[in-house]
């Protein structure tokens, strides 16, 4: 929870409210109050002593949520922390994130979910959602306490970073799951098939000599999860899917009814293996890697038909020293709080391929879902966690322009279209004409 | 494309004579022909030192060995160019022991035969090394100097002297440009 | 005289300029059957061997040939430098560059490095193999080897056979083949195929026996046996039998064809000992033209500019 500004009330005046949960796209104003909406309507009054802030040509929304955040704290303060990973968030439009527990040491145990939950009620500025590890620091070898981590506010489990391995793991992890109601975050890698793996294989693999991480490894686990679930009727959420072929499977779940969700994120969307190139640019080294352009477009077609639940960031801080490895040495991940919304406003939206009420649904809307966050809607006595977005601010992704405390983006250099200017989390100003709010 | 010279200092029949008198002068100093090998130094020593072979044989009846050579890698000027064209040395004859009489056609700065010298080296110890060019320009920085000329041919260093032979350009004759900016001579 | 400032990729040079690189050579090779088999051309010049990875083999190719054209050369060894996992490229580049060296020769166990030391510095850069990327220089002496046994490359099949997934010198081999207007075919199970050989510009043969009698050149790779787990064929025995050369295979081969093996040969397993002492087996030409080859290669990359 963030820190308190002390404003009372807070009006965001004559923008256009974007709700597809409750079929809302209307201009109107809305008064936040006392952390709720008070009022939605025309020419609404600003009581004493409110903020006025005006929202013409903006968009007002739910506020975004990243079920898919790495916030490096513990143990890698130098990369991230929960606050500068949340200044970041907040900075992207989102007012919720969920942090994965591959932290050093492993979020496992409940203590450990109560250092994140407490830290972030004092030093984050937007809601930090943690996830507790499936296995017993991610090895895949024993089950976690997840009940206890349940108890001290872990939203669901992952051995994200890793796949769990063995199949019988994952089915005890997802039958004892159920006992909490618990999500179950499926990060999908056979590691028997990918081996030393940094990119897709195919082109990119053999033009530039780098060991291949094949669709396969990731489909394969993709497979079996779903059959899992199905056999343990767990909630199941399938973490960063990147092929043509993860997708395939999800739609052919769902359409035999399987309660699964799956995420995709924006460096899977926008990007493929073909931008490696002969400088081995090694913040454009993933885990799941970049595949080829027919599953971005695959990925998106599923975002558009409903396979795909939500976007998620994978926000994968590095230290510059360690990007700066050798490819295969260099750690995976790019950084993608900040990033997330500029992109898909600009290569969705603006080219028409998508409308904003999409981009709430896939970034506010399914986020919770996928997680069960609890529903946040732009009604009166809803909770006022609310995103403004001016969908003509442009930005020039630069390492200056972050507020993370890492920079290994893979677009670095783009130009994009579109971002948040106002955050309000549970009614405070965290962002305004999108720079971060201090305290 | 060729400038028109601003002089011609020695016609086809000055050459041909310079070519007699330098072979007259070889077998002179030599007494006779046994005992030598002609080096000339890639393209137009080496055109050269074939026509000198060719007088000898004319006028003493006897071969004399010619080899070619290539002093691309003994340059001291790398820094500043870099032969496109590396020509292969071809010395089809032992160096060791013998009068080497290398053959240039300009004699100019002398850095060139600075490096055939040390390149000969490589390939032997020759019993003695002479130098015969067609035209000696002056403005040496060497101190170096030739056996047998073909002609003195006082120059600015601004000028470009350039000799023309008929087994590379169809005809004979050594021709001044006045414009040394469009490849400059470094000898 | 090249257009590029580094050897890391065999298509940073241009088909003209892998002639040109050829051409010297030939120069070069002639150095090397002198009694004095030294010139000053890199006099003064300072050559370092950036070995992060072993290789007796191409590190002395590369050391006589900078000798021999009288650059100070200087080696630097995995072990012997502070380069190890962990230490960050860029702090070697800047290391090196600091010591001001005209050229550094990079090997390295990973794809790419020495295109990220290149970036970080201004010698010039020759990729002496990376990972399992590319070996230029490899590919030119063997385009060197192969232009002296036929007299042409244009119209050559050449197959090269075995673990072309992790070969650096197939990498570089394949595409320089290309260049110069030869086929090149692979032969392998596909446990040692790259996931796109034509991405590379390689056909694919199915069975080594089958692709024999097309060949003008078979190129033999030597097999990687440290690996146990996860080993790519089931026994040295069952390689041999099927994609190994023999007298009975060379037999199936054009009279013309020649046996080539970028070294160090596993007798008995890709190449068998007779096949590798016969006179169709050039792999000592080859071994031959890498010094003239990487002097040509040295020669023209840093002539043609100041001395700093």
């Amino acid at each position: 929870m963030p820190r308190p500004v002390p404003t009372d009330h807070i009006l965001l005046r004559g923008g256009r409210l974007i709700d597809p949960q409750i079929d809302l796209d209307t201009v109107a104003d809305v008064l936040v109050s006392h952390g709720e909406i008070a009022a939605i309507g025309e020419d609404l009054e600003a009581p004493k002593g409110a903020v006025v802030i005006e929202c013409a040509e903006k968009l007002v929304t739910p506020g975004l949520v990243d079920v898919h955040t790495h916030l490096r704290q513990p143990g890698r303060e130098d990369e991230e922390t929960i606050a500068s990973g949340t200044r970041a968030a907040v900075h992207g439009g989102f007012t919720a994130v969920c942090a994965m527990p591959n932290t050093d040491p492993i979020a496992d145990e409940g203590a450990a979910i109560r250092f994140i939950v407490e830290t972030a009620e004092q030093e984050a500025y937007c809601r930090v959602h943690p996830i507790g590890a499936i296995t017993a620091a991610q090895k895949g070898e024993a089950l976690a306490e997840i009940g206890d981590m349940c108890a001290a506010g872990a939203v669901a489990f992952s051995d994200d970073g890793r796949g769990v391995q063995r199949a019988g793991m994952m089915r005890l992890a997802m039958d004892y799951a159920r006992t909490f109601d618990a999500t179950i975050v499926a990060h999908c890698e056979d590691e028997s098939l990918v081996g030393r793996g940094v990119v897709n294989e195919g082109v990119v693999s053999t033009r530039l000599g780098l060991p291949g991480w094949p669709k396969a490894g990731e489909e394969t686990q993709v497979a079996r999860d779903l059959r899992i679930a199905e056999l343990t009727r767990c909630r199941l959420h399938l973490a960063h899917l990147s092929t043509a072929g993860s997708i395939a499977l999800v739609r052919e779940a769902k359409a035999a009814g399987l309660g699964v969700t799956c995420e995709v994120t924006p460096h899977h969307l926008f990007l493929h293996e073909d931008a490696i190139e002969a400088d081995y640019d090694t913040n454009l080294k993933m885990n799941p890697p970049l595949r080829t352009a027919d599953d971005c477009a695959a990925l998106r077609q599923g975002l558009l038909d409903g396979t795909v639940d939500c976007i998620a960031t994978d926000h994968a801080p590095h230290a510059r020293h360690e990007k700066a490895l050798e490819f295969e040495l260099a750690p995976f991940g790019t950084t993608g709080l900040e990033t997330a919304l500029p992109l898909v406003a600009t290569h969705m939206v603006a080219t028409g391929e998508a409308t904003w009420a999409q981009v709430v649904e896939w970034m506010a809307a399914g986020p919770r879902r996928s997680l069960s966050l609890p529903k946040v809607t732009l009604e009166p006595g809803g909770m006022a966690d609310i995103t403004v977005i001016d969908p003509e601010a442009q930005v020039v992704v630069s390492e200056d322009w972050f507020e993370s405390r890492s920079a290994n983006s893979a677009f670095l250099g783009d130009k994009l279209l579109g971002k948040a200017s106002e955050v309000l989390v549970g009614g405070r100003l965290v962002l305004r004409n999108g720079k971060v709010v201090d305290q | 494309m060729e400038s028109r010279p601003k002089a011609v200092v020695m016609d086809a029949e000055a050459v041909s004579r310079a070519i007699t008198r330098i072979a007259h002068e070889i077998l002179e100093a030599n007494k006779g022909a046994s005992g030598i090998g002609l080096v000339g130094i890639v393209t137009r020593g080496a055109a050269l030192a074939e026509m000198l072979a060719e007088r000898i044989r004319e006028i003493e009846g006897a071969e004399v060995p010619v080899g070619m050579l290539d002093i691309s890698f003994y340059r001291d000027d790398l820094a500043m160019r870099l032969n496109p064209e590396v020509h292969r040395t071809d010395i089809p004859f032992a160096i060791e022991g013998r009068t080497v009489v290398l053959v240039d056609d300009v004699l100019f700065t002398g850095r060139t035969i600075r490096a055939a010298m040390d390149a000969i080296m490589d390939y032997g110890r020759p019993c003695s090394i002479q130098l015969a060019v067609l035209v000696d320009r002056g403005h040496r920085e060497l101190p170096i100097r030739a056996d047998y000329v073909g002609k003195n041919v006082p120059s600015s260093s601004r000028e470009r002297v350039t000799a023309r032979l008929t087994p590379i350009d169809g005809r004979d004759a050594v021709e001044i440009f006045e414009d040394a900016t469009d490849r400059p001579e470094v000898c | 005289m090249l257009q590029t400032r580094h050897i890391i990729d065999i298509q940073d040079l241009t088909a003209d300029e892998v002639a040109l690189v050829l051409d010297t050579a030939e120069s070069f090779k002639e150095v090397n059957e002198r009694r004095i088999k030294k010139l000053p051309t890199l006099r003064g010049r300072t050559v370092v061997n950036l070995f992060l990875e072993p290789s007796t083999r191409t590190r002395t190719s590369f050391e006589i040939a900078a000798k021999r054209l009288s650059a100070d050369g200087i080696n630097m060894t995995g072990s012997a430098s502070a380069t190890v996992k962990g230490e960050s490229l860029a702090d070697t580049a800047s290391t090196i560059a600091a010591m001001a060296c005209d050229l550094i020769v990079v090997r390295h166990k990973y794809a790419g490095a020495p295109r990220i030391l290149a970036e970080k510095m201004d010698s010039h850069v020759i990729n002496g193999g990376d990972g399992m990327h590319q070996h230029p220089t490899q590919a030119l002496l063997d385009l060197f080897t192969m232009r002296e046994a036929f007299g042409k490359l244009e119209g050559l099949t050449v197959g090269i056979v075995g673990d072309i997934c992790h070969s650096r010198v197939a990498g570089s081999l394949i595409p320089a083949l290309r260049m110069v207007g030869a086929t090149p075919v692979v032969v392998a199970p596909p446990t040692l195929l790259p996931a796109r050989p034509d991405v590379l510009g390689a056909e694919v043969a199915s069975t080594l026996d089958e692709a024999l009698p097309d060949l003008d050149v078979a190129y033999m790779l030597r097999v990687q046996m440290e690996r146990a787990e996860g080993m790519p064929f089931p026994s040295v025995r069952e390689y041999a039998r099927f994609f190994g050369m023999n007298r009975a295979r060379l037999d199936t081969m054009k009279p013309h064809a020649k046996i080539m093996h970028p070294g160090p040969m596993n007798r008995g397993v890709e190449i068998s000992a007779d096949v590798a002492d016969s006179d169709r087996a050039i792999v000592l030409d080859q071994v031959n033209a890498g010094v003239a080859v990487r002097m040509a290669a040295m020669y023209l990359l840093l002539g043609g500019e100041a001395i700093a």
